[in-house]
């Protein structure tokens, strides 16, 4: 019998781990390989795998049916074997149309692998239909446009699907679909006048939760499944947390799905059958490997440019792990580790994107295994528990996408890509207009009283630029939010959230290290502006030497700090659809090398066309002093100026760690340790040899599961253009000689 | 400043590692030659190291992987108080073991000014480790052990007229220091660099064993496999590059090694 509690009078998981979590403060060694059948499984997988990948990156396409959550008849990797059932279709990685995020981008897709979207589905979509696509450009003005164009403002999800909402897919297995849709019309019945039109479109969205958890049911009964009653057993607890996230999946094909904090809460149930000797160990690990063997299969249908923002094909299936709870145990738990096996029994894999809640209070065991888990795959990445649960308030909360807080069941996010912090700079400089084309984006920006450029005069531009780029930032977010949620209500996952969330507005800057490098120059050397017969910058010529960010070295990492910290004020002035709190992120995704290809010559030195450092990343090569000199710069970004995440990729010879594997594991940790310590955000970790990514490069066949983390996911390396192979090996791989 | 004041309000959390408070000032403090600065020392004594390498050193031995430190006249000045304050910015990093290690060059060429920063770091409650070729035990020598937590004691040779051919000098005043090491019961770490025909004769690695057993205070032998990654070093200093032809060790080299100094240290460790 679990402990009973609030979570039996109201939907409230959170009451439930809280109750009935078993923290353990042990290490690995109870751990099992896989089994028989779940190697036999994933052998299948691999397999369709390397098809895929020959295949132009995609296996097979559904060219007739519009998914949702029940489009599809049952599909199954060997039915014989599978103890955790569901797939996206009716077979194993054959991906899905879903139209509603737009038809246009449906069709290109389709187009770029040779096949045609069936008449019918065109001829709906076309005429009868209407897509957020379509909604947002009807509505765009020419300012957002030319913004788009010239890559002030880029990738945002105005044609593809937002994602970063997380369902709490914990909900179904703790009570069934019957009892969810209870709460829901109890809600719909409190929801009443004045019918505005914030209620109207609420009891609108509240309907369409309901339409979406009988759907649910009826996926269930699709596979045999009675989702209607909650899980009774381990086994059941993992199967319908999966159903839940699976119908997720089926519906919206947003960019990052996130999975929540299943890990612990699945443990309750597994621990309480291990201990009424219902299962083994061997079973235990058994659902864990099954489980996330289906999460690495999601499949989204997306457009080649996709990859420019968003490489590698990636889903965003994050899973958080560990943290503490607000009544100071820790939330570590057997099936946290059970997860992290997963990347010794399927091998490494960018998904799920595992996520280690790291607090400085966390068993010294599971420290130990998550940096050797590091060391072995570099699958992994680190955020700082102790700082978001004091700055944010809660406990229970899982990663959306990348690296964002989300508390789970009780708020979501409107995802808004990012605005590029290094061009606004240069906007700065050359009289509001665009440094590459000429064209005029900005009408208030004074022209430099010398080319010998100037802070104070420099800073007095790049703030006014700062503020016209916000305000256009905005309107564009608050119209994707306003279609997003008219032609492509994510329905399935808002029914498993509490009515009426909290929201986060969620703004990006990307180029942050260029822009304090660049007032760095200007302060600490001489920087005199070359200009074209336009007056358009084209270089920038630098005398004497300026500190660069990445050095631990104040005299420019305020510089970093107070960026943040203005452009997060600026966005903080401006009114949101739905009264969404805006936040900010320090985060690129891989457009760090798209955002440099369209960006001209920095004042930093940083020539046309060069990749941005990713996320909050010093520029590759200027972190002169090592590693943890590196790691205390990025700390002082302050969490409170940029909510929605400061990601950064740390890259480490395992040699750099230590002479033996004992020295590199504790090293490691104490690194996180220490970078935590200092109220940093999140950390990539990846501990490999440069030559090895090298070999990869050349010889993909040989590395069909190497996987390294870029800003705020993991990616399989081969995978990856090009170009982004080219642009991770360049970046700063810190080693001792 | 230029843009709106940072908002510098503390988290509600209590900061575990929260930065030192105030120090008490002092007269202008004397400074050190410094050669370079790493943040992420891991092989340099326990744990995650900030490691000072200093400019100068008294020997030239032939296999140097950093060259570039032996002159005296190069290098950076630095004041003490920046050091300890770097040391301090890295301390959450530092964990239970790790501290800052003086190397060098031969940090004991500085030890008088080396004194008031071991010093300052002890006073901290910051683990100290210099790494040192031991030729030179003097009162400030002497005076900076006192406030040294771990010695590595590079000891080249054994026999001293291969040390000499190595080193250009006799190795008597090392064994001394390292004498001296166990007379004061110092803790120190034995460092011995394994050069193919030049430092691997067996019955020299016994001779070397038996030298060093019975001192309590060697906790640890740590072998250092023999490379040429500075060999190019030598080419933008104009120097000639003696060990040209000298290859890596093998695996089995190492591991014989490794074999006979355990017969006379408890704990033996490669590199």
């Amino acid at each position: 019998m679990f402990k009973s509690g609030n979570w039996e009078k109201a939907i409230d998981v959170r009451d439930f781990v809280l109750k009935n979590v078993r923290p353990y403060d042990g290490d690995s060694q109870f751990l099992c390989e896989a089994s028989e059948r779940t190697k036999h499984l994933w052998n299948i997988c691999l397999d369709a795998i390397s098809k895929e990948r020959a295949n132009n990156g995609v296996l097979a396409i559904d060219t007739e049916t519009v998914s949702g959550v029940t489009s599809h008849g049952p599909g199954y990797i060997d039915k014989d074997n599978e103890i955790i059932v569901g797939l996206q279709t009716d077979m194993l990685l054959k991906r899905a149309m879903k139209p509603y995020g737009g038809i246009a981008v449906v069709e290109k897709a389709c187009e770029e692998h040779g096949v045609e979207a069936s008449e019918r589905v065109k001829d709906i979509f076309n005429n009868y239909a209407k897509t957020h696509n379509d909604g947002v450009f009807d509505v765009y003005t020419p300012e957002i446009r030319l913004y788009r164009s010239l890559g002030i403002l880029t990738g945002l999800p105005d044609n593809y699907a937002r994602g970063r909402i997380i369902g709490d897919y914990r909900r179904l297995a703790l009570y069934g679909t019957e009892r969810l849709i209870q709460a829901k019309k109890l809600d719909m019945l409190s929801l009443v006048g004045p019918m505005t039109d914030e209620r109207i479109r609420l009891r609108e969205e509240v309907a369409e939760q309901i339409k979406a958890l009988h759907q649910l049911k009826e996926l269930g009964d699709i596979y045999g499944l009675d989702l209607s009653r909650p899980a009774k057993t381990a086994q059941e607890a993992v199967q319908w947390v999966y159903m839940a996230y699976l119908a997720a999946v089926k519906e919206q094909d947003g960019a990052a799905m996130s999975l929540g904090n299943v890990s612990s809460f699945l443990d309750i149930y597994i621990e309480k059958d291990i201990e009424e000797g219902k299962i083994t160990e061997e079973y235990a690990q058994e659902l864990v490997d099954q489980f996330v063997m289906k999460l690495r299969m999601v499949r989204h249908l997306r457009m080649e440019a996709y990859n420019e923002i968003f490489a590698g094909d990636p889903t965003w299936v994050t899973e958080a792990i560990g943290g503490k709870l607000a009544d100071g145990r820790h939330k570590v738990t057997k099936t946290s580790f059970r997860f992290l096996q997963t990347l010794y029994n399927l091998g490494p894999s960018p998904e799920p994107n595992m996520t280690i809640l790291w607090s400085q209070d966390l068993p010294e065991g599971f420290k130990r295994f998550s940096a050797q888990v590091s060391i072995d795959t570099s699958s992994i990445q680190y955020e700082n528990d102790d700082l978001m649960q004091c700055t944010r308030n809660s406990d229970d909360y899982g990663i959306a996408c990348c690296v964002s807080f989300q508390e789970i069941g009780k708020q979501i996010q409107f995802f808004g890509a990012r605005t590029n912090l290094a061009k606004t700079l240069l906007l700065a400089l050359n009289e509001g207009r665009c440094e590459l084309s000429g064209k005029k984006v900005l009408s208030n920006i004074p022209k430099l009283q010398s080319d010998t450029l100037e802070l104070g005069e420099v800073m007095d531009n790049f703030k006014l630029a700062m503020k016209e780029v916000a305000r256009v930032y905005n309107e564009s977010m608050n119209i994707i939010h306003y279609m997003h949620d008219k032609y492509y209500y994510e329905k399935m996952q808002m029914a498993l959230v509490d009515t009426n969330p909290k929201i986060n507005l969620a703004y990006g800057g990307a180029g942050l290290s260029i822009v304090a490098d660049s007032l760095s120059a200007i302060k600490h050397a001489k920087v005199t502006a070359i200009r074209n017969e336009e007056g358009l910058t084209t270089d920038f010529k630098i005398e004497g030497d300026f500190p660069c960010y990445g050095n631990d070295d104040d005299r420019v990492d305020i510089f970093a700090k107070q960026i943040p910290s203005y452009f997060n004020g600026l966005l903080k002035e401006l009114k949101t659809y739905k009264n969404a709190e805006p936040t900010l992120s320090i985060l690129t995704i891989t457009s760090n090398v798209v955002y440099g290809q369209k960006t001209g010559a920095t004042p930093d030195g940083r020539a046309l066309g060069v990749p941005f450092a990713p996320g909050a990343n010093p520029m590759h090569g200027r972190d002169k002093s090592g590693a943890i000199a590196s790691l205390s710069s990025v700390s002082k970004i302050d969490y409170r100026d940029s909510l929605d995440g400061i990601s950064n990729t740390f890259s480490i010879v395992p040699k750099t760690l230590g002479a033996t594997q004992d020295q590199r594991t504790e090293n490691l940790a104490s690194i996180m340790d220490g970078y935590f310590a200092k109220d940093a955000h999140h950390l990539n970790v990846n501990v490999m040899n440069r030559e090895m990514l090298a070999d990869a490069m050349e010889n993909p066949e040989k590395y069909p599961q190497l996987t390294i983390r870029v800003s705020g996911y993991a990616v399989n390396f081969v995978r990856l253009t090009r170009a982004q192979q080219q642009d991770v090996i360049a970046r700063s791989f810190f080693e001792t000689v | 400043m230029l843009l709106q004041e940072v908002s510098s309000k503390p988290y509600k959390r209590v900061q575990t590692h929260a930065a030192c408070t105030s120090r008490p000032r002092v007269a202008p403090a004397p400074k050190l030659r410094v050669h370079s600065v790493e943040s992420l020392g891991t092989y340099d004594g326990p744990g995650i190291r900030l490691v000072i390498f200093l400019q100068g050193c008294n020997l030239k031995c032939l296999y140097c992987a950093n060259p570039d430190t032996i002159e005296f006249g190069g290098g950076t000045e630095y004041e003490l108080d920046s050091l300890v304050q770097m040391a301090q910015r890295q301390r959450p990093f530092f964990g239970k073991k790790g501290g800052v290690t003086v190397s060098g060059g031969e940090p004991l060429m500085q030890a008088r000014d080396l004194v008031p920063f071991f010093q300052k770091l002890q006073k901290e409650g910051l683990h100290t480790c210099i790494d040192t070729n031991g030729t030179i035990l003097n009162n400030n020598s002497k005076e900076l052990l006192k406030h040294t937590d771990l010695v590595l004691l590079d000891i080249k040779h054994i026999d001293s007229q291969k040390h000499l051919k190595l080193t250009g000098k006799q190795n008597d005043r090392t064994l001394a220091f390292a004498e001296y090491l166990a007379s004061e019961n110092i803790p120190t770490w034995i460092r011995y660099v394994l050069v193919p025909g030049y430092s691997d004769d067996e019955e020299d690695l016994h001779k070397m064993g038996q030298f060093l057993a019975n001192k309590g205070n060697i906790e640890k032998l740590e072998i250092q496999p023999y490379h040429k990654l500075g060999e190019h070093k030598y080419e933008s200093l104009g120097w000639k590059y003696q060990l040209t032809d000298v290859p890596s060790n093998t695996e089995a080299q190492l591991l014989k090694a490794k074999t006979i100094f355990e017969q006379y240290v408890k704990e033996v460790v490669i590199n």
